[in-house]
């Protein structure tokens, strides 16, 4: 396959592990209207490239600790304070942002590119990002294998499902933590300020199409993966950035799908 | 009678707030409990304390081990982008059978048993021509009965519902105060109620609990169903409601309550 290159593999495949993996966390996100609050973990992400740059470790590790601790600490604060947490999420995000912005022009030894943070660089992606994209994408699977049926009826009501005996926090800090690693990851793919994107347009697209919950996870899945294909076609055709190029497809799929009525 | 739930002096607090002082109370199999009191009177702070989604500041909620609890919500929102069907909605309730080996198949499956006590409940509560329609476009009476089914199927010890009537009419208030009453003959349940109206409770309540951040008073409520004046209001078919009146000295409690006449010849304890 010498005509194919190597980058344009690892990106394809990349981008597909990604799509599946946002597709069961973004249902939930529509379900539960927490869009918000996966632009606040992304948005923070940000802030995790910078001090790993500060504390010269690797960068996507750097970045993945600092999403889970994040994640943990809003999930956290989320449950104890009176500010509603549609306002506490907003000046998080971007608060957040200012500051990974900042911090990261501050060291300005290191030359990087923050453009390709912010919107993503994926013929940047790499064998080990590969594996760890799979890697998460098991754990997901193995989570949702269990824990269906619970998020589910957390979603409808979190204290009728602890009463009815699921253990409704663990689950929810799982869900977080998982969202965060996929964030993590999808940086290269879309960049931290398009990542919620991924994560909520095949979801709502997915709802014109489906008639139950696991039939909308399948076509947000199959959504996903198209949009992945398409954009990457898109973007090397017409010559535009690929983070934008999927999201701009998924965003034609959905507007497409609105016309058609939702069933049932 | 078994006991259910046995709580021991509950106080709680909300930062500096105290919403609950020195709550005893117990519930016994077969016994309907309706907990009334103003609105702040800190009604669904002990409903949580007592399902024990919230840990009370200080004192003890006992629950007899393994007790399995039919909860109904006050009310569920769902949001329109979640495709679900009332049948779907009540398969989720289900318990997972634990007859079956522990295998990822058995959150999706489930025993021949429960499909038949699904069918029953459905077919008893009269919404079986629901099953089919999305979640999202039942009215509120139908969500009632969808959430005391799904409560049901569970095939609980303890019933606990939180302000069932709320927004139902009268009929509709009848009818499931009704049904619930003959839940209690059929099944032995216990039964504990939050009520939003200070005047109307069930008639079959064994026990009325007036609460006020303390237990201002408890009692039986007395039957007056019969009166002219209560039939001229409420018309035919509510023999299941009665008026519940007390009085208590006014430095215990803070609230006011409606002083019907009759209501001076309530037996009462404190």
């Amino acid at each position: 396959m010498d005509w194919f290159p190597n980058f344009l593999v690892f990106a394809l495949l990349g981008g597909l592990g990604i799509a599946v993996i946002a597709a069961p966390l973004g249902v939930f996100m529509v379900w539960q209207r927490q869009s918000y609050f996966g632009a606040t973990l992304a948005h923070s992400a940000l802030l995790g490239v910078s001090l790993g740059l500060f504390w010269e470790i690797d960068l996507t590790l750097s970045v993945l600790i600092f999403s889970m601790l994040i994640a943990f600490g809003i999930h956290q604060l989320a449950q104890k304070t009176q500010l509603s947490s549609d306002t506490l999420l907003g000046i998080l995000a971007h608060s957040s942002l200012a500051l990974g912005l900042a911090t990261l022009s501050l060291q300005n030894t290191v030359q990087i590119d923050i453009m390709g943070y912010l919107f993503g660089d994926i013929l940047s992606v790499t064998p080990s990002d590969l594996i760890l994209i799979f890697a998460v994408g098991f754990i997901t699977l193995i989570f949702y294998l269990y824990h269906w049926r619970d998020l589910l009826n957390i979603t409808l009501n979190p204290e009728l499902a602890q009463v009815e005996g699921t253990r409704v926090k663990p689950i929810q800090l799982q869900y977080v933590l998982l969202l965060a690693l996929m964030i993590a990851l999808s940086m290269k793919i879309v960049g931290v300020l398009l990542v919620t994107s991924l994560l909520i347009i095949p979801a709502a697209a997915a709802r014109r199409l489906a008639r139950t919950p696991e039939a909308m996870l399948l076509f947000s899945i199959l959504l996903g993966i198209s949009s992945v294909i398409l954009g990457l076609l898109t973007s090397m055709s017409l010559d535009i950035p690929t983070g934008p190029a999927i999201v701009l497809v998924a965003t034609l799929i959905f507007l497409l799908l609105l016309s058609k009525k939702a069933p049932g | 009678m078994s006991l259910l739930i046995k709580a021991t002096q509950i106080s709680h607090s909300f930062d500096e707030n105290q919403v609950l002082q020195n709550i005893s109370l117990e519930i016994h199999a077969g016994e309907i409990v309706t907990l009334i009191g103003p609105n702040g009177a800190g009604k669904s702070t002990l409903l949580k304390i007592l399902l024990k989604l919230i840990r009370p500041t200080s004192g003890d909620v006992w629950q007899k081990s393994n007790l399995r609890i039919g909860f109904m919500p006050q009310k569920i929102q769902i949001d329109p982008t979640l495709p679900m069907t009332v049948k779907h909605f009540l398969n989720l309730g289900r318990t997972k059978s634990s007859t079956q080996p522990k295998s990822w198949k058995n959150h999706f499956n489930f025993s021949a048993h429960d499909t038949t006590e699904i069918q029953s409940v459905v077919e008893e509560l009269n919404i079986t021509h629901l099953l089919e329609q999305p979640i999202q476009n039942v009215s509120g009476g139908e969500m009632q009965r969808i959430l005391l089914a799904r409560a049901l199927i569970r095939n609980p010890e303890l019933l606990v519902l939180d302000e069932p009537v709320q927004g139902v009419d009268l009929q509709g208030q009848t009818e499931l105060y009704h049904f619930i009453n003959e839940l209690r003959k059929k099944r032995n349940l216990g039964i504990l109620m939050v009520s939003h109206d200070l005047h109307i409770v069930m008639k079959n309540t064994d026990q009325v609990l007036c609460l006020n951040q303390h237990l201002c008073c408890s009692g039986t409520p007395q039957s007056v169903s019969k009166s002219p004046e209560f039939l001229a209001i409420f018309g035919q078919g509510a023999e299941e409601l009665a008026l519940y009146e007390h009085h208590h000295n006014s430095s215990q409690c803070g609230h006011t309550h409606g002083s019907a006449p009759q209501a001076t010849q309530n037996k009462e304890r404190h």
